[in-house]
């Protein structure tokens, strides 16, 4: 498959709930730190691959122009990509084609997220997700759609709600360590979340990673580059993207075949056969505690349903079996969309580096999967890093 | 021409505090207030309203609502029976091949009990959104609606509903011409919370429409 790409630089700015920098201004401390920790300067750089949210959040028609000079695409090939909270790791799969295609040899990829703009709440322009007439005469609210598949999930599997609270816990905890992060605390209780408000039951208020703002940058390059620049690429193995329909009433919400699909076609572009022996860390997305479960079970690491006793038995703890979010993803970092995601491929990049500082998982991990989701809790994104 | 020397801007001013990087916000509760008096912060609301057609077949389906029928289509490729129903099949991607009447019951395949409104405000009496599977149309097809004449505590997944249809004068063409569902089971059914008003279920019609 055309050049072999890897992962050489990464960088992100704090994750905070209201970020007085401007999009463009969050965007160009990220790519600028990416840059910077792979000894590159923008005129190394061939194209840009920018991924962010709907304009309506900002406020900003064609919001990828208004945020091209931040995200270092003065007079390059550009382009800016969407798939709600996939974006992500999705583009990092569509800087992963500028280079892998052959057609260029560095590619600098920025996700960038300003939620605070939006008032009263992003949930104003989030809500235009639901079906113009047949659902939004009801007035639905957002957390609706997650409450109801958290609730099919853990009715499905007879889950204990303190078994999905304690991801929560873990991935807060793990945050305490980031010196990025909006929500990290070392001293967060399952007994914390489950006291929290109610927001719609199932879901409560520790259960979820509230709007952020933040920006995060990684740089790829094909592999006779990278192998000049560091001995220590970190190579892009295998992508996958799968979507499921938007007729999401009309499928059983309790496990994500479209995260299963993406997850087998990344596998298998890496070459792997067991999942669970051969993936070694993963940044499942978690923008609830529940999310980061049901992904891992799409994710091919855990039987349908079994997740939550992994998590109880502590095999996703940061020295488990299979560390799972051990930047402390969405609800420990903070979840300013686009950027989360793609803060997971960083995450990972350090991580298998052995450069993550106190959230490094222990026993020299080679290879980890990074996995986000979006749309109309429709579509997967993954993406299989190793070196 | 002498080149005008350029003074730097002293840190204490506000420019100067506005391009500290964002380290000095934490976590801390934000006030809508704060974004309105920052100094220079722009307040704009975007003046835009939409006009939605409602399709082909969503438009038959309403035209069915406002006559007490739920109306689906049906897929000889799959031979799915669809509700919400389309003029064509997103699996076969061949067109759907004919209207059929559903019942106006189902079951609760998943819920919510809702107790935020969407900017975030508590609610007295919660909300309870639902994913319900109309029954006569394929199995785990559903739409969304809202239960109620129900305790919230009442709520199970498989609970068996039926739709509480506005009197027809009232009903405009609207998914809300079923107001909710509620228990099919009398026992089960509550008017807390609710206006009691007596159901108005349609007739049973032929079970096929022309």
């Amino acid at each position: 498959m055309g050049q072999r790409v890897a992962v050489v630089g990464a960088g992100m700015t704090r994750f905070v709930r209201r970020a007085q920098e401007t999009g463009k201004e969050l965007s160009w401390e990220a790519a600028r730190a990416a840059l910077d920790s792979a000894s590159l300067t923008l005129a190394d750089v061939d194209a840009v691959a920018l991924g962010t949210a709907p304009d309506a959040f900002d406020g900003v028609h064609m919001k990828g122009e208004y945020l091209s000079d931040g995200s270092g695409a003065y007079g390059k090939p550009f382009f800016r990509t969407y798939v709600g909270g996939g974006t992500g790791v999705f583009v990092t799969i569509q800087g992963w084609y500028l280079v892998a295609s052959g057609m260029f040899d560095v590619a600098l990829v920025v996700a960038e997220e300003k939620m605070s703009s939006t008032m009263p709440h992003a949930q104003g322009a989030f809500i235009t997700i639901f079906d113009s007439i047949l659902e939004r005469p009801l007035g639905p609210n957002l957390l609706w759609i997650f409450a109801l598949e958290m609730n099919r999930y853990m009715s499905v599997h007879g889950l204990d709600k303190r078994d999905v609270a304690a991801v929560s816990v873990k991935n807060k905890r793990n945050a305490a360590g980031h010196p990025a992060a909006l929500l990290g605390q070392a001293d967060i209780t399952v007994d914390d979340v489950l006291n929290s408000e109610v927001l719609a039951w199932p879901v409560q208020r520790l259960d979820v990673s509230p709007v952020s703002d933040g920006a995060v940058a990684v740089v790829l390059a094909a592999e006779h580059v990278a192998k000049r620049l560091t001995d220590r690429p970190v190579w892009i193995d295998g992508v996958g993207w799968h979507l499921d329909t938007a007729y999401w009433t009309n499928r059983d919400l309790y496990y994500p075949d479209y995260v299963e699909y993406a997850a087998r076609m990344a596998y298998d572009m890496a070459g792997i056969r067991e999942p669970r022996k051969e993936i070694h860390v993963a940044e499942p997305y978690d923008p609830f505690d529940y999310k980061e479960l049901h992904h891992l079970e799409g994710l091919l690491l855990f039987d349908k349903g079994k997740a939550p006793e992994a998590m109880r038995d502590g095999v996703l703890d940061r020295d488990g079996d299979l560390p799972s979010c051990p930047s402390g993803g969405l609800l420990g970092v903070g979840n300013p969309i686009a950027a989360a995601g793609l803060m997971k491929i960083a995450e990972l990049f350090w991580q298998l580096r052995g450069e993550a500082g106190d959230r490094q998982v222990p026993g020299d991990p080679r290879r980890g999967v990074a996995q986000a989701w979006g749309d109309l809790m429709q579509v997967g994104t993954v993406v299989v890093m190793g070196r | 021409m002498a080149r005008r020397k350029l003074r730097p801007v002293p840190r204490s001013s506000q420019a100067a505090r506005a391009t500290e990087p964002s380290r000095l916000l934490g976590p801390q509760p934000l006030r809508e207030q704060e974004f309105r008096d920052a100094l220079g912060a722009v307040d704009f609301a975007v003046d835009a309203r939409y006009g939605w057609d409602t399709g082909i077949a969503v438009g038959r389906f309403l035209a069915g609502l406002r006559e007490g029928r739920v109306l689906a289509r049906e897929c000889r490729g799959c031979r799915r029976v669809l509700v919400p129903p389309r003029m064509f099949c997103e699996q076969c991607f061949r067109p759907t091949d004919r209207w059929v009447q559903v019942e106006d019951t189902g079951r609760v395949n998943t819920f919510s009990i809702c107790w935020v409104s969407w900017d975030m405000q508590p609610l007295k009496v919660p909300e309870l959104p639902a994913v319900i599977e109309i029954d006569g149309a394929s199995p785990g097809i559903g739409i969304m609606h809202k239960l109620g004449e129900v305790d919230p505590d009442a709520v199970r997944i498989g609970l068996e509903v039926e739709a509480v249809w506005r009197p027809q004068s009232e009903r405009e063409g609207s998914i809300l011409d079923i107001e909710y569902f509620r228990p099919r089971d009398p026992k089960l059914q509550s008017t807390r919370g609710r206006p009691a008003r007596k159901s108005t279920r349609p007739r049973k019609a032929a079970s096929r429409i022309k």
